[in-house]
């Protein structure tokens, strides 16, 4: 495995809402087994480009390419089916299962389905609380126990990368810190992985890389260790330098 | 005690009528969508069971294997072709294009075999399984209760054990999440549709044996149906099944307490009190919005 070999390759990616341009130009690449993370505040169109590459919205213009293969335009079981995997904000676990059928239907595609076992150990391994409450309904989680099944759930299906979005979001910091470190002992085992935040100390923190967008544009990027927060910060709010944005 | 033969039989239809809804709760459940063609479907599976039989000689279950075939084709094309195509622009729009499904269907099946009453011959109709004292279960009442046992726990297996099943479920909670662990969503709407239609074609050949029936009787399922689901809750297995027997239980003491004529309307103010009383269903899982 090539440590320096592109896994997502975007390039000049615009996409729309009506009249509304959400994206300008966005261009990212990700390296294989790097944990990659997209900052920006509420609105910045992370989640818009998360989208864009899970086939969810269909951009207006530019490409999206999975391990050299053009996957923009494709439906998102399709994308999914390639390797890519997302832990949505605010997890979307479905309510009326147990957390094993949860976990059940991570696996859901066919080459997932026969390692499922071990996939499950591997998961309860990581979270032992979801062990115990296999039986339960996803409904009486808590919310960081729910954000812990929606990334098992996303680890179940074996991905080569797998996008993480909001998963701090309302949690209390233990848990988070928790969250984090197992993100950490995940990457350690090769998975790319990219952080979607929005806290600017945590994503330099736990990433290589870092790109910081700002109204649908991304105006910063670089090796995390190298960014310093304050320029991050200015970047994230739009002030200084990056006012004219 | 002719109270406890009403009571037999609103339990035994309750079963057949559980069968009519279970198709209708399962794309409710699923897509949202309110099969309005679901009770004239259900009389094209009769008519079609009826003409099958014509032909291969009274042979009953031949002609239910070839109905379902005949049925889950149809439903897969009505449904890739059609709804899924106008279910994109919200569920408004494939609700119309469902009622038109159903006023196409009423009208060929009265082109094709004119508006005379029919029924199903078999050969228990007249055979009673249970006879006592105080009441007798006839053959046919009693298989539509089995079936829809056998219905709805197959089903319950189906829906709680296969990918397959958890696939329908995962997609009717959240579709866009189903779609990220891979379902296609739209490939798992048309399969639903061609399990409702499986248990249209099983509906439709035990009314054909309990009742008769015309063309124009699909609303009248339609009406069941509804009723059904709306008694026993959205998208509930088991309320189905309860929602077929409060309904038939209703008619029939209806029936028996204030005379035959009032049948209809008695079923339809039980399902009045009960929307008024409890509006999510007796077993609904469904979350009160």
């Amino acid at each position: 495995m090539m440590r320096d070999e592109v896994m997502l390759e975007v390039e000049s990616l615009n996409v729309h809402y009506g009249d509304f341009q959400a994206l300008h130009n966005v261009s990212l690449s990700i390296k294989r087994g790097s944990v990659v993370s997209l900052i920006g505040s509420n609105g910045a169109g992370k989640t818009t480009l998360l989208n864009a590459i899970m086939g969810v919205n269909k951009p207006t213009s530019g490409a999206i390419s999975f391990l050299g293969e053009r996957v923009d335009g494709l439906p998102t079981h399709k994308i999914v089916a390639k390797g890519l995997a997302m832990s949505p904000e605010g997890g979307r676990v479905f309510p009326k299962m147990t957390v094993k059928e949860n976990l059940l239907m991570g696996a859901y595609l066919p080459n997932a389905r026969g390692k499922k076992v071990a996939a499950m150990e591997k998961v309860f391994s990581l979270f032992p609380v979801l062990k115990e409450k296999s039986d339960d309904e996803s409904t009486f989680l808590s919310g960081g126990q729910r954000q812990m099944l929606a990334i098992s759930r996303a680890l179940m299906g074996a991905p080569s990368l797998l996008f993480c979005d909001e998963i701090s979001l309302g949690l209390a910091p233990v848990i988070i810190k928790d969250i984090y470190r197992t993100i950490g002992a995940i990457s350690h085992e090769g998975l790319t992985i990219v952080l979607v935040e929005q806290d600017v100390k945590r994503s330099l923190k736990y990433s290589d890389y870092s790109y910081v967008m700002l109204k649908g544009k991304i105006v910063l990027e670089g090796k995390s260790a190298e960014l310093s927060e304050d320029e991050v910060r200015d970047a994230y709010f739009g002030t200084n330098r990056y006012a004219h944005y | 005690m002719e109270i406890v033969q009403s009571i037999v039989n609103g339990i035994m239809l309750g079963g057949l009528y559980a069968v009519i809804g279970i198709g209708m709760s399962i794309v409710f459940g699923i897509m949202g969508l309110t099969n309005l063609a679901h009770g004239d479907l259900v009389i094209v599976g009769t008519f079609l069971c009826m003409s099958l039989a014509a032909q291969f000689g009274g042979n009953l279950f031949l002609s239910l294997g070839l109905t379902a075939i005949l049925m889950v084709l149809i439903g897969f094309i009505l449904q890739k072709y059609l709804v899924n195509k106008v279910l994109d622009k919200g569920t408004e729009p494939a609700l119309i294009a469902t009622f038109s499904i159903s006023i196409c269907m009423a009208n060929l099946l009265l082109l094709l075999f004119g508006a005379d009453a029919r029924s199903i011959q078999t050969p228990i109709a007249s055979t009673n399984i249970v006879d006592t004292a105080y009441f007798s279960i006839s053959a046919v009442y009693f298989l539509d209760f089995v079936t829809a046992l056998v219905v709805i726990a197959a089903l319950h297996y189906l829906l709680g054990h296969t990918y397959f099943g958890r696939a329908i479920r995962a997609a009717s909670g959240d579709a866009g999440a189903a779609e990220l662990m891979g379902v296609d969503t739209k490939k798992t709407y048309s399969y639903a549709m061609c399990l409702s239609m499986l248990t249209a074609a099983i509906a439709g050949m035990l009314v054909g044996m309990t009742f008769v029936f015309y063309p124009s009787t699909g609303t009248q399922y339609l009406i069941i149906a509804f009723a059904v689901v709306v008694i026993g809750g959205m998208g509930s297995l088991a309320g189905t099944l309860v929602g077929g027997v409060v309904l038939g239980l209703a008619q029939l003491l209806g029936a028996y307490f204030f005379g035959v004529g009032y049948q209809l309307l008695c079923g339809y103010l039980v399902l009045l009190i009960l929307l008024t009383v409890k509006p999510e269903g007796l077993l609904s899982t469904a979350v009160r919005k």
